[in-house]
């Protein structure tokens, strides 16, 4: 019996032992881990997002361009639906029962207890006649949500658009945004999508097991208010900018007008356009895909990202690094026979003009005297061979905004096109010289320019000296904040003195009697500026034409270009001209409103594309046809 | 009886245990409180669950102290009957028992309900002792283990009727009892090793489970290499397991029928049922993990508040006591258990008698199944069977049961000086 009497001691045994196992097993899942606990806390907390309105976007006088507008998304909990009417529903809200088999199938996917999204961005019409109903429908609730309305349609390839987030946005945010959110995809509402969404608002709600709320986590002290997204004041001028459309309706071409002093886009129309609105709501998709089919390609930002060969609006350039140089002084004259001639290569002036200075140059806009000025600089004795001379040239051209994106606060930019002289050394070995690249004299070959780059020229020239980085946002929220980089002054390495005689010469272009851009004066106002013609073997040529107004103490600089639109002064300088005068004087005078209208109304479309491919557009001065060069590579001279 | 004598009868109770009875009661209540998904209500509303449990404890124990009031010797002698009338209330319920939740367990009385499987623990219980008591049987000879089995068994089978798997479980428990009466420790060893094995043989390929099999046969071999009979035996016995394991598969494929196979298969976490047990365990231990070293505080649970355990105030009650109170509230609660079981069977062991002795030792082996198995489950390491917490589950039937279960002992306890 004594042995028996033990065995009380292994059933206590047994007993503690098995307790021991039981605190051990809390012992580990109470305290060493902490997985249960995050469990329980993804078990009742659902974090309900509120989404802030976008910024507004306004014009330089504070008129809306981007405002906001509520829509209303209709939501679902499958598990919450019971039986109810589906037609009423589908007829309510426009959809037919395919859909909204769709519609309800991709929800349950998502989840079957959580609100997942049925039909997005209902009217307020709809959304009005839905609610008297909806307790019709249980499981289907609508939450309101703002989307964007642009109220003058203007301006789309500024504005850009916003769109509901790709996957791979989701992953390169690192967790801000989540599916269905909106992000800006182009234009401003891409550029400046960080200050324009604004900050989600969170409400941490606790939910039981039956998915019902129950209240704020912890009351409301880790919640969060959503904070509207920042206002963005834009360079642009509202009435400019629709002025600009309409002129440039039906014709492909840019027109970007800078205000000098502030560097700030006062006009920046990329034809053709479309109504941004489109880009909104429902028929987005839809819509893009329509807009894509366009043979003009819609999406195009041409002002920043159409390449055009300078022509014309280069050669102020030539004058100011010769005068900067030494090489030439304002009245030191070449002689122009009527062409320009070095070794087997020669480039034609469209006049005789026999001795010719500065002035007289640029305002007949004469091959010949920048040809002489680009030799003179190439074969300077202080550089040790033409070579480096060049290289020097192109380094000082590129201070001109040439070459290089000038960093507007769009995406998209595009460099232009500019080489230095390894590139030429690698095309050519090393036989060749300033003969070799002598269209560049003339903003021709080698040498592409954005209409934003010709545009921030004719700034430079207005400026006599410098720029301010041209931009669109000119300031930022409530306190109108500016960015630094915009009071900074770039300075081109052109003394302010040597600018007089080029203006001079830009003035009588467009208002003397022998200038070429007669088409653009302005009664009271002196315009400086030149034209341009781009030759297009596949049509008609391109117009062009860039400058600034008044002469002194100028308020606009100027680029307008239409493609196929033929002589310079026909189509550019007119628009450039009721740009200006309209800027300048607050409206066109009569007789410059009639001829607006017209200009208005005339249709220039290149015939529809012949699936070709198409060579690439060579640029004549304004005295028409200035002969290619055919380049032929000479020895350099040391 | 005189003044004398009462003095005398409540000297001898043994308030200890008493103390951690109603200990545990009250702990099963405020338990219970918070794990009611309710609006702020009256804490001592008795429409309420936790106002019927307060009703429960209240009758409970003026159920025990009526017990206490009995003669000692009317368990011994009532025994046999009280036993009759438990089977005999285990068949009632077959045929006019209620349905829940898949049992057919309980007979409607009025507002309340039996549960004749609770009853039937003391009964059995009850019937054992008497029967080690009076016949002093010989627990390593044949014939008193087969009529020790026949009496636990009856019962089992009747349960396992309804079908209640949980509570025919908990007759296994009476091994303990049998044991310390002389039941030689080998056959538990056996029991144990064969229900083992059986689970190992659905877990583990057979060329696995053998290959360790005879590993840890030659193991034993080579310590014994001394002791020629000790080999013999142990070559046999690992034989024999060998041949278990393939009589154990073809019972689970060819005599079970499919519908419990599945069942066995999900208790043993072969098959995954997220919707259903798995679910309940998931839930469960979230919530006690989410209490970390001290809880959340008293009606702070989250899990416990917005219902994500279900059959949180019966089966998952720990949840609740391991979320709002955490590792803390679960040290006592363990320790008040753990110090009621060796209390009560010191106790026992104290018993002139050996039918207070065999019936001590069956109340601490009942109750320490059902809290093992109970917060076992709730914790994830053993399947989901559907037995209450001792004390502190919601339930009338269960709390009664177990009052009733531990008063007669401690009756038989305040009586050991007299002769039973």
């Amino acid at each position: 019996m004594n042995n028996l009497f033990n065995r009380k001691y292994i059933i206590q045994g047994v007993f503690i032992l098995m307790g021991l196992i039981l605190l051990g097993t809390l012992f580990y899942i109470q305290i060493l881990s902490d997985k249960y606990f995050l469990s329980a806390d993804r078990n009742v907390l659902r974090k309900i997002y509120t989404y802030p309105a976008r910024g507004v976007i306004f014009d330089r006088n504070e008129k809306a361009l981007a405002q906001n507008e509520s829509v209303y998304d209709l939501m679902v909990i499958p598990n919450q639906v019971k039986d109810f009417d589906t037609a009423a529903l589908c007829r309510i809200i426009g959809i037919d029962t395919t859909r909204f088999k769709r519609n309800f199938n991709r929800a349950s996917a998502q989840s079957r207890y959580q609100p997942g999204l049925f039909e997005k961005q209902l009217s307020i019409e709809t959304y009005a006649a839905l609610s008297e109903q909806l307790s019709r429908f249980p499981g289907f609730f609508v939450q309101s949500r703002t989307i964007r309305n642009y109220p003058d349609s203007l301006a789309a390839h500024f504005l850009g658009y916003i769109k509901e987030v790709s996957p791979l946005d989701i992953t390169n945010s690192e967790g801000y945004y989540r599916s269905g959110d909106y992000i800006g995809k182009s234009g401003v509402e891409k550029s400046y999508e960080t200050l324009l969404r604004g900050k989600r608002g969170v409400v941490n709600m606790l939910y039981d097991a039956k998915n019902v709320p129950k209240g704020s986590y912890a009351e409301g002290r880790f919640d969060t208010a959503a904070v509207s997204g920042d206002q963005l004041i834009s360079s642009l001028d509202l009435k400019l900018q629709k002025l600009g459309e309409q002129l440039m309706k039906n014709k492909i071409g840019s027109i970007v007008a800078i205000e000098p002093a502030t560097g700030e886009v006062l006009a920046f129309v990329s034809s053709p356009s479309y109504d941004p609105n489109l880009m909104v709501g429902r028929q987005q998709g839809n819509n893009y895909m329509e807009l894509l089919k366009d043979p003009n390609r819609v999406f195009n930002i041409r002002p920043i990202m159409g390449y055009y060969s300078p022509g014309s609006s280069f050669k102020p350039l030539d004058a100011l690094l010769g005068l900067q140089d030494g090489v030439i002084d304002p009245n030191m004259t070449f002689n122009c026979p009527g062409y320009f001639k070095v070794g087997n290569h020669t480039v034609k002036c469209e006049h005789v003009d026999g001795n010719i200075s500065l002035r007289r140059g640029l305002a007949r806009s004469c091959n010949t005297y920048a040809c002489y000025v680009f030799q003179k600089l190439i074969t300077q004795r202080k550089y040790a061979n033409q070579h480096i001379a060049y290289d020097e040239w192109q380094k000082k051209v590129r201070k001109f905004g040439l070459g290089g994106k000038l960093g507007i606060d769009l995406p998209s930019e595009r460099d232009g096109r500019l080489y230095d002289a390894a590139y030429y050394s690698s095309k050519y070995s090393k036989y060749w010289g300033y003969s070799t690249v002598l269209s560049l004299a003339i903003g021709q070959g080698e040498m592409d320019a954005t209409p934003l780059q010709m545009a921030n020229i004719m700034a430079i020239i207005a400026n006599q000296g410098y720029y301010i980085k041209p931009h669109l946002v000119k300031a930022i929220g409530k306190n109108h904040v500016i960015k630094k980089e915009y009071l900074v002054k770039n300075y081109v390495g052109v003394d302010q003195r040597h600018f007089g005689p080029v203006i001079d010469g830009m003035q009588d272009a467009v208002n003397a009697s022998w200038g070429t851009a007669r088409d653009s004066q302005i009664d009271g106002i002196i315009m400086c500026g030149k034209t341009g013609t781009v030759q297009n073997p596949r049509g008609k040529n391109h117009s062009v034409f860039i400058g600034f107004a008044p002469r002194d103490n100028p308020k606009i600089a100027i680029a307008v270009i239409v493609e196929n639109a033929g002589y310079g002064s026909t189509y550019a300088a007119p628009i450039a001209s009721y740009i200006t005068e309209t800027y300048l004087k607050g409206s066109l005078a009569k007789n410059k409103q009639a001829q607006a209208e017209w200009m208005k109304k005339q249709v220039i479309l290149p015939d529809p594309p012949k699936p070709k491919v198409k060579p690439k557009a060579k640029l004549t001065d304004s005295i028409k046809d200035t002969t290619a060069i055919k380049a032929k590579p000479i020895q350099a001279t040391k | 009886m005189t003044t004398q004598q009462n003095d005398r009868f409540f000297f001898n109770v043994d308030w200890i245990t008493i103390l951690i009875y109603v200990a545990l009661c009250l702990i099963g209540f405020v338990n219970i409180y918070a794990s009611i998904p309710r609006a702020d209500s009256d804490i001592f509303s008795f429409g309420s669950n936790y106002g019927k449990q307060l009703i429960f404890i209240f009758t409970g124990l003026i159920l025990g102290f009526s017990i206490l009031l009995l003669d000692a010797k009317f368990f011994s002698v009532f025994s046999p009957i009280i036993y009759g009338v438990t089977m005999f209330l285990l068949l009632v319920v077959l045929v006019v028992g209620r349905n829940v939740g898949g049992n057919q367990a309980w007979i409607p009385l009025g507002s309340f309900r039996l549960q004749p499987s609770e009853l039937a623990k003391f009964g059995t219980a009850l019937l054992l002792a008497r029967y080690v008591s009076s016949f002093n049987p010989k627990l390593t000879t044949l014939k008193p283990v087969l009529i020790a089995a026949a009496i636990i068994i009856l019962p089992m089978c009747l349960i396992m009727l309804q079908p209640d798997a949980g509570s025919t479980l908990v007759f296994l428990s009476f091994m303990f009892p049998l044991y310390r009466e002389g039941l030689p420790g080998y056959l538990l060893i056996l029991f144990w090793g064969m229900v083992l094995l059986f689970i190992l043989n659905l877990y583990l390929t057979p060329l696995v489970l053998i290959s360790s099999i005879l590993a840890i046969g030659a193991l034993f071999i080579y310590y014994n290499k001394k002791k020629q009979q000790r080999m013999i035996m142990i070559g046999v016995i690992t034989f024999a397991a060998i041949g278990y394991l393939f009589i154990a598969k073809v019972i689970f494929e060819k005599v079970l029928q499919p519908h419990q196979q599945t069942r066995i298969e999900l208790i043993l976490g072969l098959k995954t049922d997220p919707k259903g047990a798995g679910y309940n365990v998931n839930q469960s231990k979230i919530a006690i993990g989410s209490g970390q070293a001290t809880g959340r505080g008293f009606l702070q649970g989250t899990q416990t508040k917005y219902g994500y355990v279900p059959e949180q105030s019966t089966d998952f009650i720990f949840s609740t006591i391991g979320e709002e109170w955490g590792f803390a509230g679960c040290f006592v609660v363990i320790a008040l258990y753990l110090t009621m079981l060796l209390r009560v069977v010191n106790l026992a062991e104290r018993q002139r008698s050996t039918f207070s002795r065999v019936y001590g030792y069956c109340v601490a082996s009942i109750i320490f199944f059902h809290v093992f198995i109970n917060i076992g489950m709730t914790i994830g390491i053993i399947p989901v069977i559907g037995i209450p917490l001792p004390f502190i589950s919601y339930g009338g039937s269960s709390l009664w049961s177990f009052t009733v279960l531990l008063f007669i002992f401690l009756k038989l306890d305040s009586n050991r000086m007299g002769f039973i």
